[in-house]
């Protein structure tokens, strides 16, 4: 990592772009309106507010490292630019069959998502490799050239080049880049081979495709923002984050910048991974609940979850299936369509439902005042007391609980003969429920038992619904960061500089070929190394090495860690031992003579996290804050008794209302604990800790939160 | 709170635990797919998992799987409660068959069933279904002439009892199987999948201070049953018929649908459809009533979950030994090519009563094939030859809807997935050539028929092949609906030129390719009406050619010509 002390963290969203800087320990942040135009302006404008903040020039920034959702928005809005692909004859349409399947059984008039590309963008060559990587039919210059020479005056600027089993042999599709080179100089080209080398061409071919798609606008948007940058006194590297949760140069962004999508999740799991350090938890829930959609995530020992294939741009309700398969070494996360906007109806089976539907931030929710008529999990939360209608957003939206309580009735409680208040629980217990569901699904696909788990919450409405999940969920403690509202520009600042490659190649444990695996597993270490050198030069690298194994005969594979003994002095017996033990705890039994296989290898380099210095955690000893009139040993001279007040909350897991203790979370001190029922109030958000919890303040600003004993 | 605040909040806490148990099941079922072996199951989803309560009546079924096996998992449990008994039932037990009569409807299906225990109480059972590879016999084809050929029959027995798993009733399987290994570890994770979804609902129990499932179950099914019936109330009641004919093995058959909407509920029987096929083309009645439920339900109450009460209203009946009610010892292995034709059967008697609403007639029958793989025998083989069997799932075109235009290579009415090329050329020494969109296949009209695809396929170099094909509509199409035209036939042919059958087994010599082109939908009103910005768009992408775009939508070669131009610019038009 660079020396200066002084980092800047931006994080592009949707609504927000959030900036972040980083002065040796201290912190100052500010979020200004993303400006969808120009989206440099919004740094610009957000890195001058820092700056003023903190009282430093913009030529005193040492590192910035930026995230952002316009890759991820130019896939969703179809915004990319004039793109070509060049497959192999016979196979023109795997990018539009997709698995020719439905993704919702019941619905007739399904519509399946258009691909990226139209057929008549999409142009075959004569030639064809086989499962074994060898050539069926060699690939002739003559072909290629003459394909180019008819689409060369088409204007496209982008190619994208997917050949059947390129992922085993590259030849073909380089070959296509020398000619493209020769002949079409300025477009851009992306190879499935590099930018997706792995088996399943509708995934491989799909993922090449949006690289190309995405480049000319985000190569443009990145050399403007370098430009900008400089003008403004800005001399220093600027590196982007990555969905795999790791930093990599803006010139390799350029060149693989599908590898940008869903790098503001990626920077919240990294946030989380961070706090986890602090308090050396190795089981951790990450829960990130925004306006709209929410994202949970596991991380163990420290770091996220990773997975090599994801979804993005779902166009039917969130639904598995609906989106587009990108397979690129990703933060493995659930998202679904759970926010405060997400609205809610009585379906069919009166029965409540809510989301994905949003209210947005134009009605809103009802209790906006905007002309919202219907009930969002917002709306249930004021009724409930969870959300103070004076104090919401630090006080600058009135909410009207009156609003809420009509649109509760009018749409939730005249149909299944509730007042407001039952009604507001039960959205709040089904969003809640939708959310508990979500984790413990993606818990058992791992494997993993949440009992042990803590839960970290950040983002503007997660800490309003953390308390009541931990109850649902069996998690015994919930940590709630200071900073909690840009979390994910937080999170690149503690990202390391990290890239994964990875490649396809079969192998049985029965034919097993400890030569070949430690060529391959050498190659991709020296690829991925040589990313990370690119950022920086001197660093300690560390090369983590994975398998992907299963039975032979299964479709699913289980990522097994190797060691670097284990990866470059490699043997069956080990590989067996570490697969079997992985399968054990994930379904309770191996299953006795059968062979085993490894379909892909992966190698990610990575420079080391930084050390985190360790939070001494408080227990809490204190005096309670609010309920005691006593002062607490941490703060001497404060008397909260002076700003005890209470309002009334509904507790859903006793099923009534109770006296909740409000607290100001800028008045409460280090070791000092709250008994809950009460809620804890700041500016983005208000932490709710139900009659089972208690919380303590830690020294770094933490709200730690705890079942009671 | 008001007053009956503790009915509100049962209400609440029902409703959260009806959520739960759907994703109880959902999580059963990504269980399997995650342990299966089979490719059925694992890549193309052929399965299913529900949860029962103590007689047997269905609460939630995962939605993840196929509809082939609604009804009939909605009754299998019943089944096994009335062979084993609930006395000869203990915690650790473990149920197994796969008759196609009380299970889903050919010996390849193996249902598991588990009794749950809570607190040593019987609270419930688990039970999942998947398609497995092979269940030896003549192998998965249309070919026996009666079920006792089609491979091992397991009767409703247990598989474990009180956790100590039955090491003779696996020694049989293993001696009658082509894939032993295959076959035992596709039954270990349908056991595995049950034992996932027992432990959630244990957890689901506790949480909840449940001592049994009558309360949630009277909740789930009362509220399905409501909404269910208030569907079908809303319809006048209505009786139509209709028809559809379609290749069959030997000769071709005649499917026939009588639909009666009747207050609070529908009837939809098949009396007049043709009688038992020679060949395992036939199918048992729950695998009728699952296609015919499923086609009905899409229709009318397509977000009402599937559960006893939901489905109890669609009552499906036919005729004994007619084709859809095939009995004892009738071969049955490939029910899936009939059975999947039923919904474009049911949708020409319903479009009568519901116009606007259902789809033409679509490609229906997925267009699945099996290669058996082996050395070449006429002549010297290389010495790195080997055997090995290759299962394919593919898909025709849809048929139009009343606003939207039919899917290109789709499955329905089935759930399954394909499987990727470069996957299957990974399991046997076999080459896929071609597999992409059949220009013009899809029926003409105001909403074209989705396209139907080319695929072909040949053995590696020194090989030779089985090809087992289980393909319908070669000779009856697709057929359009208020005035759309017919999709496109099924061909299939070798690269000789030899003809080949839509069905049976047939031998392709070494340096052979079989060519397929699959079929289109058909169309959905007539393509006078078509709005010509489509017909625009499906010239460019080439879903039709200029010939159609000219002879069916009027379209004058200036035109045509100036929209191939700026196709060829790359245009998106």
């Amino acid at each position: 990592m660079t020396q200066s002390s002084i980092r800047m963290g931006v994080d592009i969203g949707g609504t927000f772009t959030d900036v972040v800087l980083e002065v040796g320990e201290e912190q100052f942040s500010t979020k200004v309106l993303t400006t969808y135009a120009a989206p440099e302006n919004a740094i610009i404008d957000g890195m001058q507010q820092v700056c003023q903040l903190a009282d430093v020039q913009p030529s005193d920034i040492g590192q910035i490292i930026h995230g952002t959702t316009l890759a991820t928005n130019a896939l969703i809005e179809r915004r990319g630019a004039k793109t070509a692909l060049i497959t192999t004859q016979g196979f023109r349409d795997v990018i539009e069959m997709r698995t020719e399947s439905r993704f919702e059984q019941y619905d007739l008039n399904l519509t399946i998502p258009e691909p990226l590309l139209p057929r008549q963008q999409r142009f075959i060559l004569n030639e064809r490799v086989d499962a074994q990587g060898n050539a069926l039919i060699p690939l002739a210059r003559e072909d290629v050239e003459a394909l180019i020479d008819s689409i060369k005056d088409a204007g496209y600027e982008s190619i994208a080049v997917g050949l059947l089993h390129s992922y085993l042999n590259p030849a073909h599709e380089q070959l296509v880049r020398e000619v493209l080179a020769d002949k079409m100089p300025d477009a851009m080209v992306s190879l499935s081979c590099e930018v997706s080398p792995q088996m399943r061409e509708y995934e491989r071919f799909n993922t090449v495709v949006a690289n190309a798609y995405i480049k000319p606008l985000m190569k443009s948007y990145l050399g403007r923002l370098e430009g900008q940058l400089k003008q403004q006194g800005v001399d220093c590297s600027i590196f982007l984050m990555h969905s795999g949760g790791g930093i990599i140069s803006i010139e390799s962004a350029a060149e693989f910048p599908v590898r940008l999508v869903e790098s503001g999740p990626a920077g919240g799991a990294v946030f989380a991974a961070n706090i986890a350090a602090r308090y050396g938890l190795d089981k951790v829930l990450s829960f990130d609940m925004g306006g709209t959609t929410a994202k949970i995530c596991l991380i163990k020992n420290q770091t996220p979850k990773t997975s090599r294939v994801f979804e993005v741009a779902r166009t039917y309700r969130f639904k598995k299936g609906s989106g587009m398969p990108i397979s690129i070494p990703v933060i493995d996360m659930v998202e679904i369509g759970a926010g405060g906007g997400s609205l809610a109806h009585v379906d069919a089976m009166r029965q409540i439902r809510v989301g994905p539907e949003s209210a947005g931030s134009e009605p809103g929710p009802a209790c906006y005042g905007r002309g919202g008529e219907r009930p969002a999990v917002t709306d249930a939360d004021l009724v409930l007391g969870k959300l103070d209608p004076d104090n919401f957003a630090g006080g600058s939206i009135q909410l009207h609980t009156d609003n809420s309580k009509a649109a509760l009735e009018t749409v939730l409680g005249n149909t299944l003969d509730m007042d407001a208040l039952t009604a507001a629980y039960g959205l709040a217990e089904v969003v809640d429920e939708n959310m508990a569901n979500a984790a413990r699904v993606h818990a058992v696909e791992n494997g993993e038992d949440l009992a042990d788990y803590t839960m970290i919450a950040f983002g503007g409405a997660a800490p309003l619904h953390a308390g009541r999940l931990c109850e649902k969920l069996g998690v015994d403690r919930l940590l709630v960061p200071a900073g909690a509202g840009v979390g994910s520009a937080i999170g690149f600042l503690r990202a390391p500089f990290s890239f994964e490659a990875n490649r396809s190649v079969y192998m049985r444990l029965s034919d097993f070929q400890p030569n070949v695996i430690r060529q391959l597993l050498t190659d991709l270490e020296t690829e991925a190394t040589k990313f990370v050198r690119s950022c920086d030069a001197d660093a300690e690298i560390i090369s983590e090495y994975k398998a992907y194994m299963r039975y032979s005969g299964q479709g699913w594979e289980l990522p097994i860690a190797l060691n670097k003994a284990q990866a470059l002095d490699p043997d069956a017996t080990v590989f067996r031992q570490l697969f079997e033990a992985d399968y054990i705890s994930l379904f309770g039994r191996a299953v006795e003579g059968m062979d085993i296989e490894i379909t892909v290898w992966a190698v990610n380099a990575t420079t080391p996290t930084e050390l985190v210095e360790p939070v001494e955690v408080l227990t809490g000893s204190g005096e309670a804050a609010g309920n005691k009139t006593d002062v607490s040993p941490a703060s001497a001279e404060m008397s909260l008794a002076e700003k005890k007040r209470t309002r009334t909350l509904f507790d859903p897991a006793l099923g009534n209302s109770v006296e909740a203790t409000v607290v100001l979370r800028h008045d409460l001190q280090d070791g000092q604990l709250v008994e809950g029922p009460a809620v804890i109030t700041e500016d983005e958000t208000t932490i709710v800790l139900p009659s089972s919890r208690q919380a303590i303040r830690q020294s770094d600003g933490c709200i730690d939160v705890r079942t009671k004993s | 709170m008001s007053n009956g605040t503790a009915n509100q909040a049962s209400t609440v806490a029902y409703q959260v635990m009806w959520n739960r148990l759907i994703s109880v099941v959902e999580e059963q079922a990504q269980a399997l797919i995650r342990t299966a072996f089979s490719t059925s199951v694992r890549e193309a989803g052929d399965l299913s998992a529900g949860v029962y309560d103590t007689q047997g009546r269905m609460l939630a079924q995962a939605v993840t799987g196929t509809p082939g096996h609604v009804n009939a998992m909605a009754d299998a449990v019943g089944h096994f409660i009335r062979r084993i008994g609930y006395e000869n039932m203990f915690e650790g037990d473990v149920y197994i068959t796969n008759d196609p009569w009380e299970g889903t409807g050919h010996l390849h299906d193996i249902t598991v069933v588990t009794p749950s225990f809570h607190n040593g109480k019987h609270v419930g059972f688990f039970g999942c279904t998947a398609h497995i590879v092979d269940i030896g016999g003549r192998g998965f084809g249309a070919d026996a002439n009666s079920i006792y050929e089609e491979g091992l029959y397991i009767p409703i027995m247990k598989f474990a009892e009180r956790g100590e798993f039955d090491k003779t009733l696996q020694m049989i399987i293993r001696g009658n199987v082509r894939e032993p290994d295959q076959a035992m570890g596709d039954m270990y994770a349908l056991a595995t999948c049950n034992e996932v979804g027992h432990h959630r609902l244990v957890e689901m129990m506790e949480e909840f201070g449940l001592e049994n499932l009558s309360g949630i179950a009277a909740f789930i099914l009362e509220n399905s049953h409501i909404a269910t019936v208030e569907r079908i109330a809303a319809l006048n009641n209505a009786e139509a018929d209709g028809e559809m004919r379609i290749d069959g093995y030997s000769k071709p058959i005649d499917l026939k649908v009588h639909l009666e909407i009747k207050d609070d509920h529908i009837l939809c029987d098949f009396a007049g459809t043709s009688g038992l096929d020679k060949k395992g083309i036939n199918v048992p009645l729950v695998y009728t009533q699952a296609y015919a439920c499923y086609a009905l339900k899409c229709a009318i109450a397509p977000e009402i979950p599937n559960n006893a009460a939901s489905l109890a209203p669609f009552k499906i009946t036919a005729p004994e030994n007619s084709i859809v009610n095939a009995l004892h010892p009738a071969p049955v292995a490939l029910r899936h090519v009939i059975g999947h034709m039923l919904p474009d059967a049911v949708y020409n008697a319903l479009d009568k009563i519901l116009p606007n609403t259902v789809p033409a007639e679509g490609a229906g029958t997925l267009c699945n094939f099996q290669v058996s793989v082996r050395p070449r025998t006429d002549e010297q083989a290389p010495p790195e030859a080997v055997r090995a069997e290759v299962l394919t799932f593919n898909s025709g075109g849809s048929g139009a809807r009343p606003s939207v235009d039919g899917m290109n290579a789709t499955a329905f009415p089935s759930g399954v997935m394909t499987m990727p090329v470069e996957a299957t050329e990974h399991t046997g020494p076999v080459i896929i050539w071609r597999k992409e969109l059949r220009e013009d296949s899809g029926g003409s009209g105001k909403l074209r028929g989705g396209l139907g695809q080319h695929m072909e396929i040949s053995a590696r170099e020194g090989h030779e092949f089985d090809f087992s094909a289980m393909l319908d509509r070669v000779d009856h199409p697709a057929h359009g609906r208020q005035g759309g035209q017919s999709g496109a036939p099924t061909v299939i042919k070798r690269s000789d030129g030899s003809i080949m059958k839509g069905k049976g087994k047939q031998f392709v010599p070494h340096g052979q390719r079989v060519i397929m082109a699959f079929p289109g939908g058909g169309g959905y009103g007539e393509a006078s009406e078509r709005d010509p910005e489509l017909v625009k768009r499906d010239l460019a992408r080439g879903y039709i050619s200029s010939t159609t775009a000219k002879r069916d939508y009027g379209f004058s070669d200036q035109e045509i010509a100036a929209i191939v131009e700026a196709a060829q610019r790359g245009e998106s038009i």
